[in-house]
């Protein structure tokens, strides 16, 4: 089978880190265009948040608009990137910082907002460097209008959720808080505040020069344009690939140099996501629908390949693990049931625990969902849900001989060193 | 009238319990003592009841709000 050329619209080949020069003579200048035409463009494309919970970006924008009223407003790039899978939006904003800001200038004009900031995460330092250097660029050439300011967060979990953000660039710890006020209601100083993962702002620039149109030529009425998928684990080529929701998982695997070892499982979103059998994703697209299907929604854009050779208990336990640990420790389901939760997977992973510990571990997967400020503990509590339905036999198998041939093997999905503080 | 509910501020509420006892048909504890909130309307019936559970929480974490209000969390289908 030869699949049709990929559609390349932020992520050209070579990816090599472009500058002003060269996106001007990629793109050429921004357009100054008319706030309601702007937000009225970005509502027909059908453009939603790839920062996860894929939101109606157009929504957002007039939200904020609105509440600003011709008043003051901020703008936030969002470019924490806390998904340890994912490193999307940082391929796309060391590649492609333009086009980005772009996206942040033409976001700050329509929606009348003074400041426009991009949020990093202190992780990652190479990022903020070239994204600095990117912002001076702009800066001698005077006429940008908008003066873009590098705001940068923990490097923990939850700090790149929208009210940690908000809370973050207002001086405050980078934890969420309770809504409302959503963001767009109250959010950095007060003030009405539009957050926007940097991959989404990029989507929204390009909608600004080519339109609506243009951006649902590809992919489907429901999932229109292109979107960035982190594609890993055990695949000869991992990376980022441009795909479109007309894209198999076995298309992304294909383009990913093909599997390493037979697959047995697919994480789908990130650590927040689901476990799917292999063979129940393989022929499937990426687009919301079918995703659905199986109990998946494309989150942050992660797939990640578990092969028949690697232990998903393992898997799953070390995961679990580092999800209890970025808790915020604010609400009790989240501070209290996470590490709880950790601790019971951990004992069936390693063989201590009873049989009856898998019931239990179902029933904290109901009770906690949907009890937190923010969507930690969900995400966490999906996650093992997914994992006691998915590796529901290797898990009797746990509870019962403690090991299984694969649960030595070195870990697929990494987790990262935590900083103590929260600024 | 709008219907109403029950709705815990979960940052704020330190599982002091006191609100399963004192409306136990909207709300449970969970294994470590936080509540678990039942969604559905309070009827006239259990008003009193509702009222006196939001009134008596130490932290003021408890509080009724319409059924329909935005921007709970309690819809996990419901996006930020």
């Amino acid at each position: 089978m030869t699949a049709a050329v990929p559609t390349a619209r932020l992520l050209p080949f070579p990816r090599v880190p472009e500058d002003l020069t060269a996106h001007l003579s990629r793109h050429g200048e921004r357009p100054r265009l008319d706030a309601g035409l702007l937000v009225k463009s970005i509502e027909e494309s059908g453009l939603r948040g790839r920062g996860g919970a894929a939101f109606p970006t157009g929504t957002k924008w007039r939200a904020v608009m609105q509440r600003a009223a011709g008043g003051d407003a901020v703008v936030i790039a969002n470019a924490a990137e806390s998904e340890p899978a994912s490193f999307k939006d940082r391929t796309l904003l060391t590649v492609r910082p333009h086009l980005v800001l772009d996206g942040l200038e033409q976001a700050a004009e329509a929606v009348g907002a003074r400041r426009a900031i991009v949020y990093v995460s202190r992780a990652h330092g190479e990022l903020r460097r070239s994204l600095v250097a990117a912002i001076g660029e702009r800066r001698r050439r005077a006429d940008s209008g908008v003066f873009v300011e590098v705001v940068t967060g923990p490097n923990r979990y939850v700090a790149g959720e929208e009210t940690a953000v908000t809370a973050r660039v207002s001086g405050r710890l980078a934890k969420p808080r309770a809504v409302p006020p959503r963001p767009f209601q109250r959010g950095v100083d007060g003030l009405p505040t539009l957050v926007q993962n940097v991959e989404t702002l990029a989507h929204a620039a390009l909608v600004a020069r080519f339109g609506a149109g243009w951006y649902r030529s590809v992919g489907t009425p429901k999932t229109p344009g292109t979107t960035l998928v982190t594609a890993t684990g055990a695949l000869r080529m991992a990376g980022v690939l441009e795909v479109d929701s007309t894209t198999t998982i076995a298309e992304i695997v294909e383009r990913s140099g093909g599997v390493s070892a037979e697959p047995a499982a697919v994480l789908v979103g990130g650590y927040f996501g689901r476990w799917v059998a292999a063979d129940a994703i393989w022929q499937r697209t990426i687009d919301v629908d079918a995703l659905r299907g199986v109990g998946a929604t494309l989150g942050a854009g992660v797939i990640a390949v578990l092969p028949v050779t690697a232990c998903g208990v393992a898997e799953t336990d070390r995961v679990l693990t580092y999800l209890a640990g970025q808790t915020a420790g604010q609400c009790g389901p989240c501070r209290v049931g996470l590490p709880a939760i950790a601790e019971t997977f951990h004992k069936v992973a390693i063989g201590s625990a009873r049989p009856a510990a898998l019931d239990l571990l179902a029933r904290w997967a109901t009770d906690v969902l949907g009890r937190g400020a923010c969507r930690h503990p969900d995400g966490a509590v999906l996650f093992l849900a997914s994992a006691l339905q998915v590796f529901a036999t290797d898990l009797r198998h746990h509870v019962r001989s403690g090991v299984c041939r694969f649960s030595g093997q070195p870990a697929l999905l990494g987790v990262p060193e935590t900083e103590a503080g929260w600024w | 009238m709008v219907k109403q509910r029950l709705r815990v501020d979960p940052i704020k509420c330190k599982a002091h319990g006191m609100c399963s006892e004192l409306i136990p048909e909207r709300i449970r504890l969970d294994d470590w003592g936080y509540p678990i909130i039942d969604p559905r309307a309070i009827g006239p019936d259990l008003l009193a009841h509702a009222r006196r559970a939001v009134a008596e929480c130490p932290r003021a974490a408890l509080r009724i709000v319409g059924v329909d209000e935005p921007g709970a969390r309690d819809r996990p289908d419901d996006p930020d």
